[in-house]
């Protein structure tokens, strides 16, 4: 079982390498790359001539869903998304239903994805009990049974105490905590951003500073425990600044942002679309403007979409009363090849060490990587197709995306997952 | 000029014209109230829908009597004792009268944009009563036909619009309608309930009540939602009613002889305003709630009666 890629650029930034080349897979991990390969007997050989070849793509922030709200997603359609949108590997957030908070849990989302998953699937477990913010759950216990990160993601654990101990608590498991960073004693009953949008369409709004606010804290307990400390869906200016303090003064903490606050500002949501509501809110094009520039200079590590499907009857309607969250996994890379590619705000190599080799050693993943030896994980793009994004299409269980009707040129176009290609 | 749009959602969205042309139509429906018999066959054969998921006295009974003056056929919606109980969501509620052929539906709900919404979504036309804290044009169209009657004018008033700003959808309707009729606006509360940027408004903004009210030609109080005090918005009612109360010591202290007082009801009385001050003779309080009915009438003439009606 071998596969030929012949003739693509090859961008692998782990191992410094802009160059066209061919790339060997055999049985399921990476043989070598270089010029000229001849194709072994029985090779199966794919022209990647005009595309780019990277390592699999690693989404360290999406929510499958299963068990519990399985008509939002599964793990089966939401591995399938994120195939179809170009990633070989997604870490996925315990608010499920029973929450991923115990080993069984964790050991029913690894069944299921060993099963019916088209990517790899690595869970994130709970920092507390069923969410609640009140007492730790069995973090050893989620470890072990193959929990990469520990995050109550969508709540915001606001006792400090309780944070430091899970900080203390996990450091010999060697995996991040993730934190979802709103204070929400700042923003009771939010709908959008707290700016002057919200005043004129009058809508209740969160103040970049219920998410600043949390990010101080955590750096700082992140100074105090040792911890590594992961920032979900940074989306302000201020955050980018406390981060980038926070690397400076040799902090372990790291940051991801969204595509939909990369591109997108809270002007978005004068049509009171509900699927232009998330947490946290579409900022200002100040703040978008300073994720960029965090994006390409690295103070954020990593691109993650935060793909949260919604059934439609919770995404239509009343805006206030809508559910929070869009789905990113298919729109996500060609978002970000269109919108900070094309026009030159982040260099390619970049972008692509922020969706493959950086995710890759935040969670101290296999992947991330073309070295010989690794697994077989591979995304190759094309810079030319053009795509209306049309939801209808996707893989995907669910549509809430603001996305839809958008013309991007640049996008996925194989997804190899362990040498085997996923995608179409 | 004429009027060709198919909903009246915001003041935002119009421009000079159309407020003006939306007040005078307002004021040549007045008369209609005067009369022995009071009706014109305008709206005959029309059918008006009012859809309230939010409490409402003067807002709902003023268009109810304005439809029937003008011989329309009015029907009002409820959600309590409707099919919202039975878990019906608010599109489909909509949607489900929309197949009942209704001209127009007149909607007030506690969303923000939920206007906005049916306008897009049915294809009849739509008027905001009133959508969460974001607008609610009649009532400012009202408050623009009382200054104009009482004042003669618009160009150059200067209004104080004076308490719970961050939650009132009948301050941001009026900031937009009278800041496009070249009218200063002052806007004014405690900090807590100032929204943020309301400066972009195109809107002074006064700390003090004394300060606020200083040589304005028009006082406008809110109503102060009770409720703000659990948010940590305002300390007490008492305190506020100390501080923001309008009382006539603090009018004749600071204010004009010939000011006017607006509220929009219902009043709180003691808190932001005095029942001196509410009954008083500055008091235009039951006139706005008289122009109402013309405005509503004016309204429902240009959206419903422009393809054919029998005119007034």
């Amino acid at each position: 079982m071998s596969l030929l890629i012949t003739g693509g650029r090859v961008i692998d930034p782990a191992n410094g390498v802009d160059a066209v080349q061919d790339l060997l897979i055999a049985d399921g991990k990476i043989e070598k790359a270089g010029k000229g390969l001849a194709a072994p007997p029985g090779a199966e050989v794919v022209d990647a001539t005009g595309k780019v070849v990277c390592p699999g793509f690693i989404d360290v922030h999406v929510h499958l869903r299963e068990p519990g709200y399985e008509y939002k997603e599964t793990v089966r359609t939401g591995t399938r998304a994120a195939a179809a949108g170009g990633y070989t590997a997604v870490a996925c957030m315990a608010n499920t239903n029973p929450v991923n908070d115990n080993g069984a849990v964790t050991d029913y989302i690894l069944a299921k994805a060993k099963v019916e998953g088209a990517v790899r699937v690595y869970p994130i477990g709970a920092v507390t009990r069923n969410l609640k913010g009140e007492e730790l759950a069995e973090l050893a216990e989620l470890a072990e049974a193959g929990c990469v990160a520990f995050s109550d993601d969508g709540k915001c654990v606001l006792n400090a105490g309780l944070y430091r101990r899970a900080m203390e608590y996990t450091l010999p498991f060697g995996v991040p905590i993730i934190s979802h960073a709103e204070d929400t004693s700042l923003c009771h009953g939010w709908a959008m951003n707290e700016g002057v949008v919200s005043t004129e369409i009058g809508l209740p709004g969160a103040p970049a500073a219920a998410e600043d606010v949390m990010v101080a804290r955590d750096v700082l307990l992140a100074e105090l425990t040792g911890a590594h400390v992961h920032i979900a869906h940074l989306s302000t200016a201020g955050a980018v600044r406390l981060v980038r303090d926070g690397k400076a003064r040799g902090v372990r903490v790291t940051a991801e942002v969204t595509p939909h606050h990369l591109v997108l500002t809270e002007e978005a949501v004068r049509t009171y679309d509900p699927n232009t509501k998330m947490a946290p809110p579409l900022r200002t094009k100040r703040d978008t403007e300073a994720l960029v520039e965090a994006l390409a200079d690295g103070t954020i590590d990593c691109v993650a979409t935060d793909h949260a499907p919604h059934a439609l009857a919770e995404k239509e309607g009343e805006f206030d009363r809508a559910a929070f969250g869009v789905v990113g996994l298919e729109t996500a890379v060609a978002l970000l090849l269109d919108r900070l590619v094309r026009p030159g705000l982040v260099p390619l190599p970049t972008l692509v060490s922020r969706l493959s080799r950086d995710p890759a050693r935040l969670l101290d993943l296999p992947g991330g990587s073309l070295t010989p030896g690794g697994p077989a994980d591979v995304t190759i793009l094309d810079l030319e197709q053009t795509l209306t994004v049309d939801a209808a299409r996707f893989q995907s269980k669910s549509r809430n995306t603001p996305f839809g009707g958008w013309m991007l040129t640049g996008g996925p176009w194989l997804t190899i997952v362990g040498g085997k290609v996923v995608r179409p | 000029m004429g009027w060709t749009r198919k909903d009246l959602l915001t003041m935002r969205e119009l421009d000079a014209g159309e407020i003006t042309l939306l007040v005078d139509t307002a004021a040549s429906l007045q008369e209609i109230a005067t009369r022995e018999i009071k009706k014109v066959p305008a709206l005959r054969g029309k059918t008006i829908v009012n859809l309230f998921y939010e409490a409402s006295t003067r807002t709902r009974t003023s268009f109810e009597i304005a439809g029937k003056w003008l011989s329309a056929d009015v029907v009002n919606f409820s959600a309590s004792g409707s099919s919202v109980g039975k878990g019906e969501s608010f599109v489909d509620t909509a949607k489900n009268i929309a197949a009942m052929s209704p001209d127009v539906v007149v909607v007030r709900h506690s969303s923000s944009g939920a206007a906005e919404l049916l306008a897009r979504e049915l294809s009849c036309s739509i008027v905001n009563a009133g959508d969460g804290a974001h607008e609610h044009p009649t009532q400012a169209l009202l408050d623009l036909l009382t200054i104009r009657e009482k004042k003669g004018h618009f160009e150059g008033l200067h209004v104080a619009i004076v308490g719970d700003i961050a939650h009132s959808r009948v301050a941001r309707s009026n900031i937009h309608g009278m800041r496009k009729l070249g009218m200063t606006v002052t806007v004014a509360g405690p900090p807590t309930l100032i929204p943020p940027f309301v400066q972009e408004l195109g809107v002074k903004v006064a700390y003090r009540l004394e300060d606020a009210i200083r040589d304005v030609d028009v006082i406008m109080m809110l109503r102060l939602q009770q409720e703000r005090m659990t948010g940590g918005l305002i300390p007490s009612l008492r305190e506020y009613a100390r501080y923001w109360g309008l009382s006539l010591d603090k009018l004749a202290a600071h204010a004009r002889p010939d000011v006017l007082i607006m509220h929009p009801g219902p009043v709180n009385r003691g808190i932001e305003l005095s029942p001196e001050v509410a009954d008083g003779p500055y008091s235009v309080i039951l006139d706005q709630v008289t122009k109402g009915v013309a405005v509503r009438m004016g309204v429902l003439l240009l959206l419903a009666g422009s393809k054919g009606g029998d005119g007034a």
